[in-house]
């Protein structure tokens, strides 16, 4: 868990390949972050919570990738790209965070409702199916009972399928789920 | 008159599967504009760029090169009626065609399924392809101008940013989706921080069920403080948001504070049209539009 800020920082919990890692999957200008503070100023979930977008870039920057990638402010962001268009060094604050979200599934850090949803995906080829009402309501509206997706096309669904296993999708959502995040 | 154009409609998750009134809208009101509508056949989730991207960005890109393939082998561009799946082909059209070994790897995925990809097609907005028939043309069809009618417009943030990666001729401040209402005669309203986030996208709304109604709440209160007769948005996702936000304020607050209509823009443009409020699905939806349509004397 984390340690006061005050506390010293141990060697052992920096990873000093991390910010290449994120450079590498296309944050190029995250090293010449200035700590100005422009993307948490802006940041709609800021406003509202104790996630502060500047400090996740610090420490993303200075390697404490467990504790970045462990916390659940990852996840309070809602990918408004305000941080993005703002951010005077024209980081790519927003892809910054997705990314490190990809890292944090990798370590198995994904909230249960994260997961349900991808399964949904997994079985129907949509990350919120048809129900039973909006069948109705679809029938009222004079629209077709099902729309014209994977749900009312076998094949294009075993399609999708394939493509989830191909990617290691499926091996992803359906493998050991670690709490915390 | 208006040059006919033809595309394939993506549809997304949210809106045939929760709101068909909203497709049911774009499909009898965009015909009337001189866009014809071609069904995507087998087309899945788009996937939602703020959670499968944020989960797993290889499985997000084919997934989402696979829809435009199917667009793309049907000899059209895509149209879409949501922000979030907008965002998605934008990005991933970006990601293929800046990345070479990206495209290689996708096409490779794709073609083990039997799909041919050249991320040749492209997507667009349904509110792109309104905006370049132009307000001007729209206003001479209007047959119940909706003055009078105070709206409160919603962009939403991936209609917009990022802004390098957008068609619109500014990168703030926009107008184009004002303009479009104002079309109808009804008078778009400023009001404070209109281009605030909704709080339902990057999986907030599934993982942080709490802080996304907050963002909802403060754009609501907003939306209140200017007297507006309804919210008009142009993003099955941010729909979601504003139409079910509403009830659970008001079940939090024991009242009935939140009661501002939500209506997508081909649901206003069909009322202008003459068109009948059940034709546009108006009848369907969770927060009551009768108000607002006795208002317009539909
Ligand atoms: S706005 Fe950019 S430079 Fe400033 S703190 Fe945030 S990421 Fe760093
Ligand atoms: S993209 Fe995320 S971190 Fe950036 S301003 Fe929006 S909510 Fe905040």
């Amino acid at each position: 868990m984390n340690e006061s800020p005050l506390d010293a920082i141990d060697s052992e919990d920096i990873d000093p390949h991390f910010a290449d890692k994120l450079v590498d999957a296309g944050i190029g200008r995250i090293r010449t972050c200035i700590q100005c503070g422009v993307c948490s100023a802006v940041c709609p979930s800021g406003r509202r919570t104790a996630f502060r977008t500047r400090e996740i870039m610090r420490k993303a920057v200075l390697g404490l990738k467990d504790e970045v990638l462990s916390s659940e402010d990852l996840w309070l962001c809602s990918t408004c790209f305000t941080c993005l268009e703002r951010c005077p060094r024209e980081i790519k604050v927003t892809d910054a965070i997705v990314v490190m979200r990809n890292m944090a599934v990798e370590e198995g850090y994904m909230l249960p409702q994260h997961r349900k949803a991808s399964k949904k995906l997994l079985t129907s080829g949509h990350l919120v199916p048809i129900d039973r009402a909006n069948r109705r309501a679809r029938r009222e509206l004079g629209l077709d009972e099902l729309p014209p997706t994977t749900h009312s096309d076998e094949q294009a669904l075993e399609e999708v399928k394939k493509v989830m296993k191909k990617t290691g999708f499926k091996t992803l959502i359906e493998g050991e789920a670690k709490e915390g995040a | 008159m208006t040059e006919v154009q033809k595309y394939s409609l993506f549809l997304g998750c949210v809106m045939p599967n929760r709101f068909p009134n909203l497709e049911k809208s774009i499909r009898v009101v965009l015909p009337r504009l001189g866009v014809e509508l071609e069904d995507l056949e087998g087309a899945s989730c788009c996937p939602a760029p703020g959670v499968i991207r944020s989960f797993d960005e290889p499985t997000w890109l084919a997934l989402a090169a696979r829809n435009l393939a199917l667009a793309e082998n049907a000899g059209n561009d895509i149209i879409t009626g949501c922000n979030g799946c907008y965002g998605t082909f934008k990005e991933a059209l970006g990601e293929v065609r800046s990345n070479p070994k990206k495209l290689r790897e996708v096409r490779k995925i794709l073609k083990d399924v039997g799909v041919r990809f050249k991320a040749k097609s492209s997507a667009k907005h349904v509110i792109e392809v309104l905006s370049e028939i132009g307000p001007e043309r729209i206003r001479e069809l209007i047959t119940l101008p909706l003055s009078g009618i105070r709206v409160g417009v919603h962009y939403g943030c991936h209609l917009l940013k990022p802004s390098k990666n957008r068609p619109w001729k500014q990168t703030q401040k926009h107008s184009f989706l004002d303009e479009l209402v104002e079309a109808t005669g009804a008078e778009s309203v400023a009001y404070k921080d209109k281009d605030l986030c909704c709080g339902a996208g990057g999986g907030v709304r599934a993982g942080q069920a709490a802080l996304s109604v907050d963002f909802a709440r403060e754009k609501l209160d907003n939306l209140i403080a200017a007297g507006v007769d309804c919210i008009i948005n142009v993003c099955s996702f941010c729909h979601l948001q504003f139409e079910l936000a509403q009830p659970q304020l008001n079940d939090e607050a024991g009242t009935q504070e939140y009661q501002i209509p939500v209506v997508y823009y081909t649901q206003l443009l069909g009322l202008a049209l003459g068109i009948e409020p059940d034709e546009l699905g108006l009848g369907k939806h969770v927060v009551d539009t009768k108000p607002l349509l006795a208002r317009i004397g539909g």
